[in-house]
């Protein structure tokens, strides 16, 4: 009696150490679950949603505090892929926070450029090169579409150009094959 | 019992390998489509007459755009390079003829989407004046130097997927290759432009062979024919013992597609099966196309860079032959030189009838990749019928040459179940169309595959940029804080000099020395806790 109870209090203080030694080793950093809302999310960092970001955004849909359907770059299949992962109902796109457009990059008009910096300020993934009194330009591949940099252009010279299809980024469409269906009906009309 | 197992299964690996070397191994599937080869073959190899312009694509499909080194107006000599490789894939360009730079805009290409791209337009002048041209000895030059000179020459790898020569040639000579696979089965149907080439020209393949062999450090060549083209096996044969050298060894397949893939030739010839993660090289087998090693000998022996190449005009033309074509000649001058296409064509495809693609008007330019045109009519491709529904008669999997599962591949694509397609080896599917083929309902499987290939590729490219603008908004999140920090040091220590200069005159006062210290204490307090809390939230 005394030694079974013995050999379970030894087993149960040896397990409950190496649980103990194995949430030390594999301590998660952050909230999975922030990260993992932050992971769907198309981090155009373009405060459309309201937040400051993406990660403030996906903060605030772990918190309770906004609902899945405030991003418009992420989209309808954004939107589902939130949903299965919360398990909140899909909602289609709030258009208050602004309609999905097709992907597109900044470009700036270097001949009317002043030089002044501000919208290097606004960049949040730092896409746009240059300096005081120099010429701008952005770096096309870094740039996320997300038009923070449109509203501080004293000169407005900056505009979205919407990336056109080349041979390179081009995709085989889904086949689109009339399937035999009515083969059945037609065969119940003659009948 | 299961170490009676391993002692049979050790038993059976000790044994030796009783099939004797000419033995041929066979991968599962493939079919036997209507070959459609005889008609192009009548005829030897043709020459065009020079057509009005020449437009070249600046870019081979895959690999960046390279470094032009011409401009609008310039005159160039036949032979001058005009865009050097960059990156390693692209391809040096190489003007076809004598003539002037015309246009460097963007010009429809041979590309299944028919949308254009930026080419380099050529007028020739009709002179055809070479640049001086200068062959190499290559049997005692330094590897290395060859390979840098094979990397200027722009010869890509004949083949289908035109990669360029040089990176298929591992660099300083280090990996081991032991077997070089000349690639002459061409299997699909239509295509005879190997099979011209070997039977007109073998005596310079087998010469561009030692070549590849002496670059590569290759102790044995195969070249593998299927045993449809009588004619030039007889020719590569015969140039082989004239050339009296035994490390050439020609083996002829049974006829059946597609043999002519490079890891289904490499398993048909020595039974080893290529990882999906690894390259041939891996494994010390290298296989070029027959083509490449002609270019590679023009190159090496008289310093012909990559201009040309045969091309087969077939199908529904009045007159299918082979043509020696120059790079960037429209489609129109080829169609013409065969006679013209009859009334019923319909479009071009590029390519055999199992893999091509339908090019999008007659002006687009042959290029490295064109093997073959076909003249389509309603005849030769007839509509296919309605799609049915599959069946799950899995006869797609009794023919997959990659052992893969097309119909579960086809239910993943049509339900954009990408994660599930790319964990059934979507990406080993090598888009041959036996699947298409053989399927009874008529499904147009490859479509599907290419569809979730095409959105997978996207996918993942879209994912890695998010990666990226995530990666760089962080970094800009903690530099300003990190620039916020600085301020305030800098701040607390501007704040602090004064103060100790304050001090100082305290102190000559000699009586409120304690009261300064005192007095200096809380704000190097404030200033840490600041310091923390700024670093708290940069956390």
């Amino acid at each position: 009696m005394l030694t079974s109870l013995l050999i379970l209090l030894v087993l149960g203080l040896f397990l409950g150490l190496v649980l103990d030694a194995s949430a030390l080793v594999s301590k998660l950093e952050g909230d999975p679950l922030v990260v993992r809302i932050d992971a769907i999310l198309p981090q155009t960092q373009c405060r459309q949603c309201g937040y400051s970001g993406c990660k403030p955004y996906a903060q605030a849909i772990a918190d309770g505090d906004a609902y899945i359907n405030q991003c418009p770059p992420g989209g309808d299949a954004g939107i589902h892929a939130l949903s299965d992962l919360t398990g909140l109902d899909y909602k289609p796109l709030n258009v208050e926070h602004g309609l999905t457009k097709p992907k597109s990059v900044a470009f700036i008009d270097e001949s009317l450029c002043i030089g002044c910096t501000l919208c290097i300020q606004a960049c949040p993934v730092d896409a746009i090169l240059g300096a005081s009194k120099q010429m701008h330009t952005i770096i096309a591949t870094e740039c996320t579409g997300c038009e923070l940099c449109l509203p501080p252009c004293p000169v407005d010279c900056i505009e979205m150009l919407t990336i056109l299809e080349t041979p390179e980024n081009w995709r085989w469409k889904y086949p689109i094959t009339p399937i035999m269906t009515d083969i059945f009906n037609s065969d119940a009309s003659s009948v | 019992m299961s170490g009676i197992i391993q002692f049979v299964r050790h038993f059976m690996q000790e044994k030796p390998d009783p099939t004797p070397l000419s033995h041929l191994f066979k991968f599962n599937g493939g079919i036997h489509p209507p070959q459609h080869k005889a008609e192009s073959t009548l005829k030897p190899i043709g020459k065009l007459q020079l057509p009005e312009k020449l437009t070249l694509p600046l870019r081979h499909h895959i690999g960046n755009f390279p470094n032009i080194k011409v401009q609008v107006g310039d005159y160039v000599l036949k032979g001058q390079m005009l865009v050097e490789a960059e990156d390693m894939i692209s391809p040096a360009i190489h003007a076809p003829t004598s003539g002037i730079i015309s246009a460097i805009d963007e010009q429809l290409i041979p590309h299944p989407s028919g949308l254009p791209e930026l080419c380099i337009t050529l007028t020739p002048d009709g002179k055809e004046t070479w640049i001086k041209l200068q062959s190499t000895d290559w049997r005692n030059a330094d590897k290395n130097q060859l390979l840098s000179n094979l990397r200027n020459s722009g010869i890509v790898d004949l083949g289908g997927a035109t990669f360029p020569t040089h990176i298929k040639v591992p660099t300083n000579g280090s990996a081991n290759v032991h077997t070089l696979i000349i690639n002459a089965a061409e299997s699909e149907p239509y295509i005879t432009c190997d099979d011209m080439l070997m039977r007109e020209r073998a005596d310079e393949i087998i010469q561009g062979i030692y070549i590849m062999e002496y670059i590569l450090g290759a102790k044995k060549s195969i070249i593998g024919i299927e045993d449809n083209k009588a004619e030039a096996i007889k020719a590569i044969t015969n140039a082989c013992s004239a050339a009296d050298q035994s490390k050439i060894e020609v083996k002829v397949l049974p006829t059946l597609y597609p043999s002519g893939d490079a890891r289904r030739l490499i398993y048909l010839l020595l039974g080893k099966e290529i990882p999906h993660d690894k390259r041939s090289t891996d494994e010390g087998i290298q296989v070029f196309n027959v083509a490449t090693a002609l270019a590679t000998y023009r190159f090496f022996a008289f310093g012909e860079p990559s201009i040309c190449r045969i091309v087969t005009m077939t199908g529904n033309v009045e007159s299918p032959q082979n043509f020696e074509v120059l790079f960037g000649t429209p489609l129109e001058s080829l169609v013409q030189a065969a006679g013209g296409a009859k009334l019923s064509t319909q479009h071009f495809i590029m390519g055999g009838s199992m893999m091509g693609f339908n090019i999008p008007n007659t002006q687009v330019p042959i290029i490295k990749a064109t093997q073959c045109i076909i003249a389509s009519s309603p005849d030769l491709f007839a509509e296919p019928p309605a799609a049915m529904p599959c069946i799950r008669c899995a006869r797609c999997a009794d023919v997959c040459p990659v052992n893969l599962q097309p119909q579960e591949l086809y239910w993943f694509a049509k339900s954009n179940n990408f994660e599930n397609a790319r964990k059934y080896d979507l990406f080993d599917c090598i888009e041959c169309g036996c699947c298409t083929y053989v399927c009874p309902s008529n499904i147009p499987l490859v479509q599907y595959y290419r569809y979730a290939k095409s959105e997978i590729i996207a996918e993942d490219q879209s994912a890695n940029a998010a990666n990226l603008a995530r990666e760089r908004n962080d970094f800009r999140l903690a530099r300003i804080e990190r620039d916020k920090i600085e301020h305030a040091q800098q701040h607390a220590a501007r704040a602090r000099q004064a103060k100790e200069s304050k001090t100082v005159t305290i102190n000559d006062d000699g009586t409120q020395s304690t009261t300064s210290s005192t007095f200096k204490e809380p704000t190097t307090i404030d200033n840490k806790a600041a310091f923390n809390a700024a670093i708290e939230r940069s956390k």
